[in-house]
């Protein structure tokens, strides 16, 4: 990673700063053993799938923090990381001010009555087999809360607070619908009075109108009880509407955050300004540009070097020194990675292979002359199978930033950005030669 | 003659906790290369009311009434042996969950090619370079290579394009999509919409989409029908839909979807949930919900009229929007109040863009 | 007064809706008498729909019938005393009734009792005397079958139970934890299996020895084995619910979690399977007893029975074998009827359908 220049501490800009805020998250990193087959574990060749990649973030008291991204970019795992349900690979925790991934187990079980979680599967995430009341019931269990009467009392008003009627605490999870379901998941989470409360799409598996109701609920009980969420979810509409704040993820690291309104205001990274163009509008005479994103999220296995989005940024910087059309960069650096991974299959071309790789991997054939010598040049290699010699001539002399620093953090105008477009050092498509490409 | 026309269609289940009264005297039509869009909560109706025109309901469903017209032959007068030439050749299906429409045991291009065969008399050869084809048209990059690719082996998008891609290796004329973007994530979701817009514009195919998503149907559908508890409260083009719409489960539909750029705290939802489709409300099935019902709703049960004359609506024969409301009879004493104000329309005189509800006696 | 078509826009939320006032619902009386009624109109659980299932299916419940009567049978067969170690209550009957008309050891029922001579060691077909007729020491073959079901049922029962004590705990570990003490028990498991059942317990026997616990424990010996593999599969797939994250979320122990959340969400196959079983112990029992390495030749274990009388059809007396052979026929049965009814009961496919909660 690049650290040249000012390194802006993440999100520390629209919070206090000086005052310690619930939740600090600093560097968290999970990483997950990849499925290994036998023989690459028995030769130690074991992979590791980067899910969460050094992420920081703050949430104040009653804040919502948003957390977005397509899926298997990381969100859950953070939440669950962030409530130790998984142990983090590296970073802390901060709770109140204590790093809590340092806790004891008997110290973690206490400071589960102050942060909670609600799922996004309505019905995985009750137990079929308890009544209503033994599902709410359960924390006071585990924690010996209050005598049996006070318990039932408690239960009683939790569910009528989360709109469910009192009478039904001894009916089992299957007689109820989805929306009511997840009334009575957010019920079990306030039984223990919590002061944070991770919600891991709390709304995608609803219709419509309920969804809308479970949103007002959630919004009402943080009125009433000053509760902060960390609250995931893919569609970045829901998000806007509950959010304070909103980090967008991509593969395991966090692109940008901001308020919905930096958000949404360009310039934006060019990854939430993709994902945002993707949103459908209700409203057939909206004519928004819609950005239409190459291919998918990359594996988490073997992610992209530099800037994990320039396999698929449509605003990848073009390499210092040529004049090169943004289609045109852009066709040619997907070649270009496809050359990395050796991904061109030989044999499905006949004829002139380096003429048939243009045409199948559209080419623009107004490339600039100079760029177009070196690509003949590296598809002249390809087409002999000598993958190794084209990537390195590519790498070498169509250098862009995107590909080899990792951006940084770093504040503009509106909300904080990582992306080299923001960057006036690598704007122009400089790369600067201490930094050495990290291994593929 | 329409493409598709539906006439009273009337799907029920006969289970063990009642009569599951699916869809109600369902009417619509499709036209050659239209989008047809459905929309609805979850148990409106729309899946069984797709899985009807395809003569997929099984036991303990039966398609109680009704005719399902497709290019002037009613298909439920068919033998099984015609229908089956039907799907897949006219009327392609796909699914919300693309990895359990393929099978997990086959290479995807084998499945796309044994399509072909199925249906366009093919040889082998021929049909693995139609196919071929076929998954590049698709967008699936490295088609050829990718042909001998297992099913696990797609991303959740790839495979609902290989599904498309299956769906028209044969060139239906009507593509039913149920729900086929739920399960993507919207970046995916824009790229398969967009394919599907492209395919229907090049072969001329039309569209019954079906969703709960009133985004994807504002971008993507010409005319709606929205459905609720089995039966159809509302079919309009999609412009009078969300710029005028008639009928209250519409409005609290729309109301309720969170909008970006729209800033108020609350929204304003609709309250309860849909009934389980055995035990419906009496009279208007939506008065339990409905901030405007009276005395009158829980009595008489509204029928699908034009909203503009009164007169008993015909979906298959018009175009003008209808809708199942009492107002729309002139049963409602107090009206329906609710505006739709469209921002940045005709704001200089003043609020004239909004709507009233209220549209039929006032 | 249709409405002006709004212009083409690039700006998102323009279309606003007001007036549509949900709380109107809340605060009026309702219009109808119409509720929302939940799905399911009693409080009912899985438990007790399974129960209502399995009660609707005939031959599930007449093969329990079987077994609840042979049972019985088997029970009431002799008087029971109490042991004579036990200190203040030995020798006494808990169990007066005695169905079985003389002791399974009587020998000579139809020559009244004189002391055995070579002479009068003869088998009796079946008569109004003896039903089932007599085996070779003469003994009344219906009261050896029916107090023959002490042995055999017993034996299949416990040696189930006892599998199971071993197997639920060893694979509820190795599934929860798994990791190298997953990797530990299983490959023990698998090295078990590798083994042909009746060499095991062939092994097992021929170290031991014979007789009734002995036994018990050969065929405790595989006989964990399937359950420690199901539960551990089973908790595999449950564990990944959300209720169990929940659970941990709020800071239950390991072992609540097993108990509360993870087992009873575990155990349906392994009860399925466990009934089934019962019927494969009964008959690995009996075919342990055929070759001679059961229960002493002597017992009137149904197989032990059929083992010493190997030769009879060819002799002619055919009732010997058939009716020990009826009677684990019977049992095995009537264990499958109610296992297949256990197992529709526990399907879901015979769930109700049509919830119209979830997309
Ligand atoms: N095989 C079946 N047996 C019994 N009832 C059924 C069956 N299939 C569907 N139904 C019922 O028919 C009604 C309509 O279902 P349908 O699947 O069409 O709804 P939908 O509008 O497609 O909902 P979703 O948005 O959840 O897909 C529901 O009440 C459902 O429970
Ligand atoms: S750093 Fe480069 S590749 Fe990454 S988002 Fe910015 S412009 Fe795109
Ligand atoms: S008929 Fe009555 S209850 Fe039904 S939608 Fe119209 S106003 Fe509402
Ligand atoms: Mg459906």
């Amino acid at each position: 990673m690049s650290q040249q220049g000012t390194l802006h501490r993440p999100m520390g800009v629209s919070l206090m700063s000086s005052k310690e805020p619930l939740l600090r998250v600093e560097g968290l990193k999970k990483y997950y053993e990849a499925e290994n087959d036998f023989l690459s574990q028995l030769l130690g060749r074991s992979k590791t799938v980067k899910a969460v990649d050094g992420v920081s973030l703050e949430i104040g008291e009653g804040e919502t923090f948003g957390l977005v991204g397509e899926s298997g970019c990381g969100k859950s795992t953070i939440g669950r990381t962030i409530l130790q349900l998984e142990e983090p690979t590296a970073g802390s925790v901060y709770f109140r001010g204590q790093d809590i991934t340092k806790l004891s187990s008997e110290e973690l079980r206490n400071l589960r009555t102050e942060m909670q979680v609600i799922f996004q599967n309505p019905h995985s995430s009750l137990n079929p087999r308890l009544t209503v009341n033994d599902i709410i019931g359960e924390a006071f269990e585990i924690h010996d809360i209050g005598t049996e009467s006070e318990r039932d009392t408690r239960i009683k008003e939790l569910l009528e607070r989360v709109g469910l009627n009192a009478s039904h605490a001894n009916r089992y999870p299957h007689e109820f619908s989805g929306g009511q379901l997840q009334r009575i998941g957010i019920a079990r989470a306030l039984a223990v009075d919590p002061d944070f409360i991770v919600c891991d799409e709390p709304v995608s598996a609803l219709d419509v109108s309920v969804q809308a109701q479970i949103l007002n609920l959630l919004e009402d009980l943080q009125a009433e009880f000053g509760i902060s969420y960390l609250f995931i979810a893919h569609d970045l509409s829901v998000v806007e509407h509950i959010a304070d704040r909103i980090a967008v993820m991509y593969l395991g690291e966090i692109a940008e955050y901001g308020t919905p309104e930096e958000l949404f205001t360009p310039p934006q990274h060019p990854y939430t300004e993709a994902l945002l163009s993707a949103i459908p509008e209700a409203d057939p005479r909206w004519d928004g540009n819609r950005i239409i994103l190459e291919g998918t999220v990359p594996s988490p296995i073997n992610p992209p070097s530099g800037c994990k989005f320039h396999t698929r940024c449509p605003k990848v910087i073009p390499p210092a020194g040529y004049a090169l059309e943004q289609d045109e960069w852009r066709a040619i650096l997907s070649l270009r990675t496809r050359i990395d991974n050796g991904n061109i299959p030989l044999d499905q071309f006949s004829g002139d292979i380096a003429t048939a790789i243009r045409e199948e991997y559209d080419i623009p054939d107004t490339i600039p002359a100079d760029v177009d010598r070196i690509l003949s040049e590296a598809l002249e290699a390809v087409a002999v199978d000598d993958f190794e010699r084209a990537s390195s001539m590519l790498d070498k002399e169509l250098e862009t930033p995107c590909a080899v620093h990792n951006p940084a953090i770093r504040s503009t105008a509106n909300g904080q950005v990582a992306c080299h477009l923001f960057d006036d050092r690598y704007a122009d498509g400089t790369v600067y030669p201490e930094t050495t490409r990290e291994a593929n | 003659m329409a493409l598709l026309e539906v006439e009273d269609l009337t799907v029920r289940f006969y289970t063990e906790d009642g009569v599951v009264k699916a869809t109600n005297n369902l009417s619509y039509r499709i036209e050659a290369g239209e989008h047809f869009g459905v929309v609805g909560e979850s148990g409106a109706g729309k899946s069984v009311s797709s899985l009807a025109i395809m003569r997929l309901i099984e036991d303990p469903g039966v398609i109680e009434s009704g005719e399902i017209r497709f290019k002037g032959q009613n298909l439920l007068e068919l033998s099984a042996e015609e229908m089956r030439t039907i799907r897949g050749n006219e009327i392609a299906m796909i699914f919300q969950d693309a990895e359990t429409a393929l099978n997990p045991a086959y290479t995807v291009g084998e499945q796309i090619a044994e399509a072909v065969r199925h249906h366009m008399d093919l040889d082998d050869a021929a049909a693995r370079d139609r196919a071929i084809e076929m998954l590049d048209s698709v967008g699936i990059p490295d088609a050829a290579e990718r042909y001998s690719d297992y099913p696990h082996q797609f991303s959740g998008g790839m495979q609902q394009r290989a599904v498309i891609a299956m769906a028209l290796s044969c060139d239906p004329d009507l593509i039913i999509a149920d729900e086929p973007t739920t399960a993507l994530d919207v970046t995916i979701e824009a790229q398969i919409l967009e394919l599907l817009e492209e395919v229907s514009e090049t072969f001329d195919t039309a569209i019954q989409l079906i969703t709960h998503d009133l985004g994807v149907v504002a971008e993507f559908c010409d005319r709606v029908m929205v459905m609720y508890a089995g039966h159809p409260v509302e079919i309009a083009a999609v412009d009078d839909l969300y710029y005028n719409p008639q009928h209250p489960y519409t409005v609290g539909l729309m109301s309720s979807i969170p909008r970006i750029g729209d800033t108020r705290d609350r929204l304003q939802t609709i309250p309860g949930r849909m009934p389980d489709l055995i035990e419906n409300p009496p009279g208007c099935n939506f008065h339990p919900r409905c901030p405007y019902a009276e005395d009158v709703c829980a009595r008489r049960e509204p029928p699908l009229v034009n909203v503009e004359t009164g007169d008993p609506a015909d979906p298959i024969n018009s175009d003008s929007q209808s809708a199942a409301c009492l107002e729309h009879t002139g049963d409602l004493l107090e009206g329906l109040d609710y505006q739709v104000t469209v921002r940045g329309t005709d704001e200089s005189t003043g609020d004239a863009a909004s709507t009233d509800g209220g549209v039929s006696d006032e | 007064m249709a409405p002006t078509t709004p212009e083409r826009t690039t700006e998102r939320g323009r279309i606003r809706i007001s007036g549509f006032d949900p709380d109107v619902v809340a605060s009026r009386e309702p219009l109808s008498s119409w509720t929302p009624e939940l799905e399911a109109t009693e409080g009912k659980g899985r438990l007790e729909y399974a129960w209502e299932r399995f009660k609707r299916n005939r031959l599930a419940l007449f093969g329990t019938g079987v077994i609840v009567f042979m049972v019985l049978l088997a029970v009431f067969a002799r008087p029971i005393e109490l042991p004579d170690s036990l200190p203040v209550l030995a020798g006494q009957v808990i169990q007066p009734f005695s169905l079985a008309p003389v002791s399974p050891g009587t020998q000579d029922l139809i020559n009244a009792h004189n002391p055995p001579t070579l002479e009068n060691l003869a088998a009796w077909p079946p008569s109004p005397l003896g039903i089932f007729g007599t085996d070779w020491a003469g003994r009344d073959l219906f009261s050896r079958v029916i107090y023959g079901g002490r042995w055999s049922l017993s034996i299949g029962f416990i040696a189930v139970a006892v599998a199971l004590f071993i197997g639920i705990p060893l694979g509820s570990i190795a599934g929860y934890y798994g990791g190298k003490i997953d990797e530990a028990i299983m490959r023990v498991v698998d090295m078990l299996y590798a083994f042909p059942f009746i060499v095991l317990a062939i092994a097992v026997i021929a170290i031991l020895g014979r007789g009734y616990w002995e036994l018990v424990l050969a065929l405790v010996a595989v006989g964990w084995l399937p359950y420690a593999r199901i539960i551990r599969g089973e908790i595999l797939s449950v564990k990944e619910n959300e209720y169990v994250a929940a659970a941990k979320a709020l800071g239950a122990t390991d072992r609540m979690i097993i108990i509360r959340h993870i087992l009873p969400n575990a155990m349906a196959p392994v009860i399925v399977q466990a009934t089934l079983s019962v019927g494969t112990i009964v008959l690995a029992a009996a075919a342990l007893g055929f070759i001679g390495l059961g229960l002493s030749p002597a017992s009137a274990e149904w197989g032990v029975m059929l083992n010493v009388e190997q030769d009879s059809i060819a002799r002619g007396r055919w009732w010997a074998g058939v009716f020990p052979g009826l009677a684990i026929f019977t049992f095995v049965m009537a264990i499958n009827l109610l296992g297949d009814g256990v197992r529709d009961a526990f399907d879901p496919q015979g769930d109700r359908t049509g919830s119209g909660g979830m997309r």
